[in-house]
């Protein structure tokens, strides 16, 4: 079973398929799909483009809600602590926060594992950490998407939800969050559009992704700009993807709205 | 019945190996590596690793009896990540120096080439003193012997730093940097292969003790001296069985030892 | 008729009441907590870090690269500027041609990484040295400084263009209506009715554009510029000393924090007549 779907995502791999576009340069080519070229190379670092940036979207999103909450408590102290988070991540460049979190969680984890008495070798791979680093910078983003999508929702809707009698995680569920999710779209297709660029910083830090990959064969072929265009034409295909894809769920989540 | 047996086959394997398992940890070794130093270290189209140290590194690895996995870093961060247990030993053309001694612990050298400068064919510098040099422009990998080699006793160029030696070498190929400094046997091999073809190797520079240290060795944590003895042991009787010379024979035509 | 002959006396404010302890509270207390745990460790780490040979060595080399980056993403941006508004003005363009170029330009350049361009221009360009000296550009091209320069300029002229037109097409027609109805020439009309308010309206996403011009810049250090984050991994490079890092974290943070304080002041400045 596991079998036949690889085979059949292999068939629709839309590079180094069957009908893959690197395929069309032939088989010779500098960017084939075999070991004298560097299609298979690429392809992969797409892969790993994509998949970093899936992975991050749910963990910045889940942490971007916590601090939008805690930025609009009533909490003196909550909404200070959401301020630092805030300031330190939108103030700090990618790259740096991605060499903080790659040479400083790897040298963090191992103290504390130390002053706990395990000699365990604890691997912070660059996959994990550079996922770590931009859900980091996209959850302070979007926790100001997300406070500006609760702020335009009215008192009202939430006294609506006292007067039906519903606990405060009820009104959350059923009231605010569909609106929630509506208002705060927009703002968070930007963001994954700027996710999917910022991807790129973890090449730095030795992630196979597509820079890292059209880099290593830029280097070796001596075809630098040709290799840097494709990756550009990538990242643009990526983006024209998602902003079809996500202006679908734009439209499928205004729906209610149209018809009014 | 048959399912028995082998769940008895695999828990006793699991028991043998538990009973074996702190032999087997020692004997587990990660190696890291750069992977854009040709032609000590590269990584080929098809993403296997090649190169002197990496046949040295199998060879010591089949001396010692251990079965060792090899694990690609940036040069920049390959000591913080030994030093974090990204890995258990560098092997990667590392120069045993001063410097690199307070952070990690060293075998004895495994071979030892001075250093050379090399220009573009065309170039007006005649040879390689420091009044040649003045103001112009040299390129080196970060991080290395070389580039603290240039700033010690070329202190009127200016220096500009390389995540790898790959970029240097597209920069001098392109007349960005009037000359680029590193190992002889690298520098050598890259003139004489296509994408060096741009250039010549002017003259190789006099070793300086205290900058280029006592040629490459093998690097561990400071800690584990124990596993540093293993490697100049092994060293030792790759050198003695004359596995050392195969190898050698493959990449080189003449002794890259030095002297004893 | 009876009249009040005896005030209620005073009496004593009521008892506050005491605010329960909340979830919201303790998990402030707790972040807050973890917080300042963070800030002593990294004090701690500077304090027994502490090297004034490694303070007076790489000091200097830390100003010089904060001003390699200041003044690098200040011409940038001014020159990206200027870049953006003949791109603005093709956007608006009837032209259909004129303003399918603009908009492909602002889209290309928006939807790919600035590493990626910068790669694409510095090594990219620099397989091209034969071209690049015919035309007697290659001057430019040689030097990596130019090449980031030139590639954040490329860059954030997409980025403003788009701010400008947003902007100029967010002052409501009636604007452009009433000037017209006053008899202004739309040279005129443009210049002192519809710009100003534009400007206004463009002031936060340009005070946006440029943290995050600032931000993006750290990449030039990979192609061998020392601004502060080549001198922080040059730094690094030498010491393997974690600290360079957070150092240049302070810097960055006192920047982008500095800017966003003054881009408020005169947010707040200039938009006083708007106040109700």
């Amino acid at each position: 079973m596991g079998g036949s779907l690889s085979a059949l995502l292999d068939a629709l791999d839309p590079l180094c398929g069957p009908v893959g576009l690197f395929r069309l340069f032939g088989p010779n080519s500098i960017i084939s799909c075999g070991d004298t070229g560097w299609g298979d190379e690429i392809a992969f670092g797409v892969k790993v483009t994509i998949t970093l940036a899936l992975a991050t979207v749910p963990v910045g999103l889940v942490l971007g809600f916590l601090i939008a909450l805690a930025a609009q408590s009533e909490d003196r102290l909550l909404r200070l602590a959401a301020g630092i988070y805030t300031t330190i991540f939108r103030g700090l460049p990618e790259l740096l926060t991605l060499f903080i979190v790659y040479y400083g969680a790897q040298i963090l984890a191992q103290s504390v594992l130390a002053s706990l008495g395990f000699e365990e070798r604890i691997e912070i791979n660059a996959f994990f950490a550079g996922m770590v680093a931009l859900a980091v910078v996209f959850s302070s983003y979007s926790s100001e998407v997300l406070l500006s999508a609760f702020r335009a929702i009215p008192r009202g809707q939430y006294e609506a939800g006292d007067a039906l009698g519903f606990r405060r995680h009820k009104t959350m569920r059923l009231i605010v969050l569909p609106q929630l999710i509506r208002i705060a779209l927009p703002g968070l297709t930007n963001l994954w559009l700027i996710l999917l660029k910022d991807t790129s910083y973890v090449s730095v830090v030795g992630l196979a992704d597509i820079v890292r990959q059209t880099g290593v064969a830029a280097r070796v072929s001596k075809e630098a700009f040709f290799f840097y265009f494709i990756a550009c034409m990538l990242y643009l295909v990526l983006a024209m993807i998602s902003s079809f894809g996500l202006g679908f769920v734009e439209r499928w989540a205004q729906r209610s709205g149209v018809s009014r | 019945m048959n399912i028995s047996i082998r769940t008895l086959a695999a828990a006793s394997v699991a028991a043998l190996s538990l009973l074996a398992g702190s032999a087997l940890a020692e004997d587990k070794l990660v190696i890291g590596t750069e992977g854009a130093y040709p032609p000590f270290n590269s990584l080929e189209a098809n993403g296997n690793l090649t190169g002197f140290d990496i046949d040295i590194a199998k060879a010591l690895c089949v001396e010692m009896k251990a079965s060792c996995t090899f694990v690609t870093n940036d040069w920049d961060g390959i000591i913080p990540a030994l030093q974090a247990k990204k890995f258990d030993a560098i092997i990667a053309s590392m120069s045993i120096t001063p410097e690199r001694k307070e952070q990690v612990a060293f075998s004895k050298k495994y071979y030892n080439t001075p250093p050379a400068i090399a220009v573009p064919k065309d170039s007006p510098i005649k040879d390689a003193t420091p009044a040649s040099l003045k103001g112009k422009t040299l390129g080196a990998q970060g991080s290395t012997t070389h580039a603290n080699y240039v700033e010690k006793h070329m202190p009127d160029s200016e220096l500009k730093l390389y995540p790898t030696s790959d970029e240097y070498k597209l920069d001098v190929s392109n007349g960005r940097i009037d000359g680029v400094v590193d190992d002889i046997v690298v520098l050598s091999q890259w003139v004489k292969s296509d994408a060096g073809s741009c250039c010549k190797i002017l003259s190789p520079l006099p070793i300086d003790p205290v900058i280029n240290g006592e040629g490459a060795g093998i690097a561990v944590r400071k800690t584990e001296t124990a596993l540093a003895d293993k490697f100049t042991a092994a060293i030792a009787a790759i050198r003695a069985n004359g596995t050392y010379k195969k190898i050698q024979d493959q990449y080189f035509d003449f002794d890259v030892y030095g002297d004893k | 008729m009876t009249a009040v002959t005896e005030l209620i006396p005073a009496r004593p404010a009521p008892a506050a009441v005491r605010a329960p302890i909340s979830v919201a509270r303790i998990a402030g207390i707790v972040v807050l907590a973890l917080w300042a745990l963070l800030a002593f460790g990294l004090l701690m780490t500077v304090i027994n870090g502490w090297d004034e040979a490694k303070f007076l060595r790489y000091g200097p080399r830390y100003l010089h690269g904060l001003w390699v980056t200041v003044s690098l993403v200040g011409l940038s941006i001014v020159l990206g500027a200027l870049l953006s508004i003949p791109i603005a003005f093709a956007r608006m363009a009837k032209n259909r041609l004129l303003n399918g170029i603009a908009y492909c330009y602002v889209y290309l350049f928006r939807s790919t990484p600035l590493l990626a361009q910068l790669f694409l221009i510095y090594y990219g360009l620099g397989s091209f040295k034969p071209q690049l000296e015919a035309v007697g550009l290659w001057w430019f091209f040689r030097e990596a400084w130019y090449c980031g320069l030139f590639s954040f300029v490329l860059n954030t002229a997409a980025y403003q263009a788009e701010i400008l037109r947003g902007a100029i097409e967010s002052v409501p027609r009636g604007q452009h209506e009433g000037a017209a109805a006053l008899g202004l020439s739309r040279r005129i009309a443009f210049r002192k009715i519809i710009l100003p308010q534009a400007l206004i309206v463009a002031l936060r996403p340009y005070g946006n554009e440029i943290v995050l011009m600032m931000k993006g810049s750290a990449v030039v250090a990979i192609v061998t510029v020392y601004d502060l984050m080549g001198e922080t991994r040059y730094a690094f490079s030498r010491t393997f000393d974690y600290q360079t890092y957070l150092w240049a974290a302070i810097f960055y943070l006192i920047m982008v924090e500095g800017l966003r304080q003054v881009w408020a002041v005169l947010e707040k400045r200039l938009t006083r007549h708007l106040k109700r």
